[in-house]
């Protein structure tokens, strides 16, 4: 199906929720307002209707309770997808994801798998006041056991949760919610690569940005800008933090000898302070430039008037490109063909 | 708006006012009204059989800790009632949550003593398989395994499975938010899952004074729409009484139930406490009159159930068991260090294969003297 106007990523999750409710009797989906409201999204509309309570449910409101009680049903033979309504509203839950979701396979060897997906609306640029923007992916990233996903594209949004849901392995589904309502004409049902490979969102020559989730769009805009002053970059969406895709990211920034790590997340200890660190010990001898981070700042998320201020801009970017010596160094080709420095 | 939220009176879910009970602290038949039937005799002398031997378990767990053969023992003496109690109210198929202190309970269950106390020893976080003998891990972060109950509960009763859950929690862990969204979902869901509070009256050092004002920790139940109880947790028959009732309950459709079981943990709160810095000694002395042991010998002696010859088979059965654990715990573990990436996932990610590789060449390394 393929609307004319094109599908919003919501809808694509929709469709994934549904398609995977459709084939595959024991996932279940349940969570606060998920039910006949459909979610304060609109992600999880007309399930209940379609599939009825016993498929997709409201609970009590309590995020512990709910991650919990998923951890019980999985271990009883179900496929839960949890819907935690906001970033910071799954806070409650994280002893629950921390200590039992991540960690049951690993406490009993392999013998109790929990295939849940966890899915939480998170990050910023809607507006929205505080405790609703948070980007709290690194949490997830440092707990071992997790594999932490997020889409920054329709057809992704869907394939992404589809094979979220058929993992055997926990997973933390973030959705960007400022590109819920970002559209594009995608054939559903879409399969794109699977976990563990980046995309490579816009190929260039001259410097790679390493970006995923909201951050991806801002990237790509901020190539074309950036191609009017001169520089060709590589823009690549990680779509899975973990399992996170060394050798794409490795290649690339060999190829070009810079790079830029591009997250909307508070810098310090980070996801981008990882994705940095990474590049840098395999790519030291590629490098022409040190790796530069564009993130937000080290500070909780700011109130809608003002968080224009603290989101990676399009011009924060080029100004980083600007640190990132072009002019003090010979051409990169050039120094990668002839050898001649 | 459905009938049961007009308001009213708890009164079909309230507890009884004191606990219940069947015998004295001498073994002898109690007085006082309640409604359960008395177990049957042959269920009491399982349960006598699996207490002698549960105890013999864990003092000799107990001295393996001062050999440094555990890491860490939680003990479960004067606690044997509760622990043989609730897994001889279940099936075999029915689940158990346990904690940390449930040692008893599993080796009752049947679980190989070694690998009850994995955990322990410190070689693996769990040596049994939870999905052969329905046990979950035992654990650790305090009432969290509540709400699991609650959902893999919730999951039996969609299956239509007729299999009951029951969770182990201590009197301190009530105070957790999770014990409380646990007895709620499980409410709400009408989950077949039974709550067994062992109320042994300290969480560590801090006494029950300080865990709550309620009249009791069983009212803890009322405000979730949860049918409680309480009993003298240190009398197997009352406690097989009221837990047999409240997994017939679960078990034909009425959703949870709570049981608080009064008892009391004659040792430190594990090897490493010293439990006088906040206990008297008189206090303890109290609770070994009233051993859960010794009342149903009692009460099983004058009944003319246990005879001579059983008392000393059940001796016998408990010492060969603790000989077992001793060998079993005196070799030493087969420790596979590569297998710590084995379940991080179920494929290991680049990275960990990565890692793994570097483990490797270290232990090479080590083989290899210089
Ligand atoms: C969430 C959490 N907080 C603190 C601890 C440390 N801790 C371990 S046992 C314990 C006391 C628990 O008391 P209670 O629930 O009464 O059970 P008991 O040990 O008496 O069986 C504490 C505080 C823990 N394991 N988990």
């Amino acid at each position: 199906m393929t609307p004319a106007a094109g599908t919003t990523m919501a809808q694509a999750l929709n469709a994934a929720l549904r398609d995977a409710l459709d084939g595959d009797e024991r996932v279940l989906v349940f969570g606060e307002d998920v039910g006949p409201l459909g979610g304060v999204f609109r992600v999880t509309d007309g399930l209940t209707a379609k599939f009825g309570e016993d498929r997709c449910f409201d609970t009590p409101l309590a995020e512990s309770g709910i991650v919990g009680f998923a951890v019980g049903m999985a271990m009883g033979g179900f496929r839960p997808v949890v819907e935690m309504q906001f970033d910071a509203f799954a806070y409650p839950a994280f002893e629950q994801i921390a200590s039992h979701v991540a960690k049951m396979r690993n406490r009993t060897r392999g013998r109790v798998e929990l295939p849940i997906v966890i899915r939480i609306p998170y990050a910023g640029g809607i507006g929205g006041v505080e405790h609703h923007c948070d980007s709290s992916e690194g949490y997830y990233a440092h707990t071992p056991g997790l594999k932490v996903v997020t889409p920054a594209t329709v057809a992704d949004a869907y394939s992404l949760l589809r094979e979220a849901i058929d993992d055997p392995d926990p997973v933390i589904f973030l959705e960007p919610k400022k590109l819920y309502w970002s559209k594009a004409q995608v054939a559903l049902p879409a399969r794109t690569e699977p976990f563990g490979r980046a995309a490579i969102r816009r190929p260039g020559a001259d410097a790679t940005v390493v970006a995923y989730g909201p951050a991806v769009p801002v990237a790509l805009e901020a190539a074309e800008a950036a191609a009017e002053e001169g520089w060709d970059l590589e823009v690549l969406d990680l779509r899975t933090i973990v399992p996170f895709d060394d050798d794409t990211v490795v290649a690339s920034v060999r190829r070009t000898g810079r790079c830029v790590v591009l997250s909307e997340a508070a810098g310090f200890g980070g996801v981008g302070a990882e994705i940095a660190a990474r590049v840098q010990e395999r790519c030291f001898h590629s490098l022409l430039a040190p790796v530069l981070r564009v993130t937000g700042f080290d500070i909780p998320y700011p109130p809608p008037m003002l968080e224009h201020h603290h989101l990676p801009s399009v011009d924060r970017i080029l100004d980083a490109l600007d640190r990132l010596q072009r002019d003090d160094e010979p051409d990169t080709r050039y120094l990668l063909a002839g050898g001649v420095a | 708006m459905t009938d049961r939220h007009q308001g009213g009176r708890p009164g079909p879910l309230l507890p009884s006012e004191r606990p219940v009970r069947f015998l004295t602290d001498g073994g002898t038949p109690a007085r006082g009204r309640h409604p359960y039937p008395e177990p049957d005799q042959e269920l009491l002398l399982r349960a006598y059989r699996r207490m002698v031997v549960g105890r013999r378990f864990d003092a000799q767990a107990t001295a393996l800790t001062k050999q440094g053969r555990l890491a860490v023992y939680p003990s479960s003496r004067g606690q044997e009632a509760c622990q043989v109690g609730a897994v001889l109210a279940l099936d075999d198929g029915d689940w158990l949550f346990p904690t940390y202190r449930e040692s008893v309970a599993l080796v009752t269950r049947g679980i190989p003593p070694v690998e009850v106390l994995s955990l322990l020893r410190g070689d693996a976080h769990c040596g049994y398989d939870p999905h052969r003998h329905h046990v979950a891990p035992q654990c650790t972060p305090l009432a969290t395994q509540t709400v699991h109950a609650a959902g893999l509960a919730y999951a039996e009763r969609r299956k239509g499975s007729g299999r009951v859950v029951l969770v182990f929690v201590g009197d301190g862990a009530t105070s957790e938010g999770d014990f409380h969204e646990a007895l709620n979902f499980a409410a709400v869901f009408r989950a077949p899952v039974v709550f067994l509070v062992q109320n042994n009256r300290y969480a560590i050092s801090v006494p029950l004074e300080r865990q709550t004002a309620a009249p009791a920790l069983a009212y803890k139940g009322i405000g979730y729409g949860v049918r409680s109880e309480q009993v003298d947790g240190n009398d197997a028959v009352a406690v097989l009484a009221v837990l047999g009732a409240a997994v017939a309950h679960a078990r034909s459709g009425g959703g949870p139930f709570l049981v608080e079981a009064h008892t009391y943990r004659l040792e430190p709160h594990t090897n490493a406490d010293d439990a006088t810095r906040y206990r008297a000694d008189a206090e303890t002395e109290q609770w070994r009159r009233r051993d859960p042991i010794a009342r149903l010998k009692a009460y099983l002696r004058r009944s003319g159930r246990l005879g001579d010859d059983e008392a000393a088979a059940i001796a016998a059965e408990a010492e060969e068991v603790a000989a077992r654990l001793r060998a079993g715990m005196n070799a030493d573990p087969d420790l596979a260090p590569l297998d710590l990436f084995a379940h991080v996932y179920r494929e290991p990610t680049p990275q960990l294969a990565e890692q793994r590789a570097l483990l490797r060449s270290e232990l090479q390394a080590e083989e290899v003297p210089a």
